[in-house]
């Protein structure tokens, strides 16, 4: 996935956004190496990690930027880019993987013309793949947010994704 | 007081709520109040009771009778005719394949008759977000009698000599590993359950947590007394948010109930729980990652010695089991070290979950008895093959394990003669392949896995898999050389060698394992340049049977006008220009058109 440095402006002052990385912050202050809760609690805020905030996390906890950009990108979870508003993931897991879960995410790249990892345009979609979220028994399965969908079949992908707007 | 006469358990395990358990439950209260029964039933939503492929599960006590596959318009039938008017609804019981009976009773299922449910005894049971429900089946004694009636030395004496082994895929001595941890100085120490459990197919920790979480709280606990711990951790993947929620609401009732927090039980004893949640990375399974993950950083390995015991957390000293070893402690506890003993093995004790995947009738998961027979697991729990189809092998241990052929299959499944044999317990993962799985592929998949959660730090993991992966791939889409296997061996047993961590050190196993069974598979990949299970896309051509009709579906579904033929005659697929989609094959009435 290209990396596309995003500035939110969350962090001017005059900004209301502001006040609620500060209480994010805040929470955490004085306990040690806090960060990665910090980043999971202001990607819940914003959906994704906007440069300028993680620039001021590094200013008020002190943590190199450096550091932080090296832990945002170690795990999958963390997103620099904006997100869609609904996040689909396609299992990839073993069970799945022997279910022809890749044609369930082929479906669904083409139903939605983006490759995996990537936001629709409209932003109305995130595509992802998971290796497993352990409801084996119903492979192969796709979760849109936190719903989980099993006993798939390609022709059932696009009736499921009308759902969500 | 209030006489409930019934009780309707209804599974909200992950498995059963997206077979849309939830759907169900509601229609449950909306019939009970219509036949104005809901005083005298009570509705409880239950975690997982293992056999996932057939949810949504319903069972009614006080009879057994145990639904399945339970559709929203089933639920008014079973309040009138089976709660209201007190007939079982026959039709909607479960079918076993083998004998095509209805069964009435949950525990004459063959599913569960030949499993030993310790651990899971109450997943489907109780609600697992009432600790007054686990205090009835007698939870929080263990705690209670530990802490008031023994000294540490004594609880980690138990453990020790009940021969507990970790759970989460090496095998190591529990009561050891604590010894370890409470002959460490400190005046801090720290216990961490691990409960990320990333190998895919596997879902047992995941399980406990939903349906018991207090099980694991109390383990935990006494952990933290038997090595002198005031804290502990609980590591859980992000991608379970119900295991997520259901742990912060017990947290949340046990300190209420002063079974964890301060002075415990008027004891002296302290402890507290934190949840840390995963980030998404495979590493972090590995105790050293994991506990750099926690401190914040990258989640990545560093060598042992020095071990988590003596300077683990923050630099003090740790003791880190995962979810099931944890899961264990109290029922030793309570029962007794020689109790323990009389399940399992000489030198595994004690049951193990497996979760059962792939090509198998009963998905889902199965607590046995250790030394039972792979046979028994696949065969008589498992149901067997999915379509009558073949055997062929069963990959256990998850991406670090290794696949066996049906030779294997009478192998007692405890920690020794799985080693002894080559293969590991891992995590307890038990894919079943068919006949139609390409072992190449299969080898293809999990190195991919592994290769793609390689952390990077250490070269032969990051390299050595990358260099791995790429001959598979070339094997897999006709371009293997000769001495291409000869060249995979030798890459994993130096990848074996030199790696950091557990991660890169167990990655080759199931290209090793697939070559040691299935170096024909392989070679034929290699010399014939074909996909003997017509898995591998590029090797694999489609042709049309002498069964074909002529009726020209298949033509008119190809996307690229690669089948041609006249009406009423066999049809051709011209190889030069098929994308190998399969949607000829999908298409086809007569079941004409086949892989070659």
């Amino acid at each position: 996935m290209d990396i596309i440095e995003h500035k939110s402006g969350c962090c001017d002052s005059d900004n209301p956004e502001k006040a609620e990385v500060d209480a994010i912050l805040a929470k955490y202050i004085g306990e040690k190496w806090t960060l990665i809760p910090i980043l999971q609690e202001i990607q819940n805020l914003y959906n994704y990690l906007p440069k300028d905030v993680l620039e001021y996390v590094a200013i008020q906890t002190g943590i190199p930027i450096a550091d932080i950009y090296g832990v945002v990108t170690f795990y999958s979870l963390f997103h620099l880019n904006p997100r869609g508003r609904n996040i689909i993931r396609v299992c990839q897991g073993t069970a799945c993987h022997i279910c022809s879960g890749k044609t369930i995410l082929e479906t669904v790249e083409k139903e939605l013309g983006v490759k995996t990892g990537n936001a629709t345009a409209d932003l109305r979609f995130t595509l992802e793949t998971v290796v497993c979220v352990g409801a084996c028994g119903l492979a192969p399965v796709m979760q849109v947010n936190e719903e989980t969908y099993g006993r798939l079949t390609a022709d059932r992908v696009a009736e499921i994704l009308q759902k969500y707007q | 007081m209030q006489h409930i006469r019934a009780h309707v358990l209804v599974c909200g395990g992950t498995g059963c709520k997206s077979s849309g358990s939830k759907e169900i439950q509601l229609n449950f209260a909306k019939y009970l109040k219509e036949f104005s029964i809901e005083d005298e039933i009570m509705i409880v939503e239950t975690g997982c009771h293992g056999f996932c492929a057939n949810g949504p599960l319903v069972t009614i006590y006080p009879e057994g009778t145990f639904y399945c596959r339970v559709k929203p318009d089933g639920v008014k039938e079973i309040v009138e005719s089976h709660l209201y008017k007190g007939q079982i609804v026959d039709r909607l019981l479960y079918n076993e394949p083998q004998t095509q009976g209805a069964i009435r009773n949950h525990s004459d299922i063959a599913f569960y008759k030949k499993q030993h449910r310790l651990i899971l005894a109450h997943c489907g049971l109780i609600n697992p977000e009432k600790i007054e429900e686990y205090i009835a089946f007698g939870g929080y004694m263990a705690l209670a009698k530990a802490v008031t009636t023994m000294t540490s030395d004594e609880v980690v004496d138990v453990i020790k000599k009940s021969g507990l082994r970790g759970r989460g895929g090496a095998g190591f001595s529990t009561g050891t590993k604590w010894q370890f941890a409470r002959n460490s100085v400190s005046d801090k120490k720290y216990v961490i359950c691990n409960a990320d459990e990333g190998d895919p197919g596997v879902f047992m920790d995941r399980s406990v947590l939903e349906g018991d979480p207090h099980r694991v709280l109390e383990g935990m606990a006494i952990c933290g007394y038997a090595i002198g711990a005031d804290e502990g951790y609980i590591y859980v993947r992000a991608e379970y948010p119900l295991a997520v929620k259901r742990l912060r609401i017990a947290i949340e009732q046990a300190e209420k109930m002063g079974l964890l927090g301060n002075n415990i039980f008027n004891s002296g004893f302290n402890f507290r729980l934190q949840i840390k949640e995963g980030a998404g990375a495979f590493v972090c399974g590995e105790e050293t990652a994991l506990m750099a993950s926690i401190e914040g950083k990258r989640g990545m390995p560093h060598p042992r010695p020095p071990f988590p015991a003596s300077s683990g957390l923050w630099g003090k000293p740790t003791n880190i089991n995962n979810v099931e070893t944890f899961a264990n402690v109290s029922e030793i506890i309570k029962n007794g070290a020689e109790w323990y003993c009389q399940f399992g093995t000489e030198t595994s004790k004690g049951t193990k979950v497996f979760a059962l995947t792939g090509k198998i009738n009963h998905t889902g998961l199965a607590e046995v008895p250790m030394g039972i027979s792979m046979r028994e697991i696949i065969f008589d729990i498992g149901g067997g093959i999915t379509n009558g189809k073949k055997f062929k092998a069963v990959q256990i241990g998850g991406p670090s394990g290794r696949c066996l052929p049906e030779s294997m299959l009478d192998l007692s499944v405890d920690y020794d003669s799985l080693t002894a044999a080559g293969a590991m317990m891992g995590s307890g993962g038990l894919v079943i392949m068919d006949e139609d799985t390409c072992m190449v592929d299969v080898a293809k998949f999990f190195l991919n896995f592994t290769q793609s959660e390689s952390c990077g730090k250490c070269t032969p993991c990051r390299e050595g898999t990358e260099r791995m992966l790429e001959i598979l791939t070339r094997i897999t889409e006709g371009q293997g050389r000769e001495g291409d296997i000869e060249l995979l061996e030798n890459l994993a047993k130096n990848i074996k060698e030199t790696a950091l961590c557990g991660l890169g050190q167990t990655a080759p196993n199931p290209v090793l394992s697939t070559i040691k069974y299935f170096r024909h598979e392989y070679e034929v990949h290699i010399q014939e340049k074909r996909c003997p299970a017509g898995v591998c896309e590029k090797l694999t051509n489609y042709v049309v049977t002498e069964t074909c009709k002529g009726c020209g579906l298949c033509a008119r579904n190809c996307p690229v006008k690669a089948i041609s033929g006249a009406v009423k005659q066999r049809h051709v697929i011209n190889t030069a220009v098929c994308i190998k989609c399969g949607t000829c094959m999908t298409n086809c009435p007569f079941k004409a058109i086949k892989k070659a």
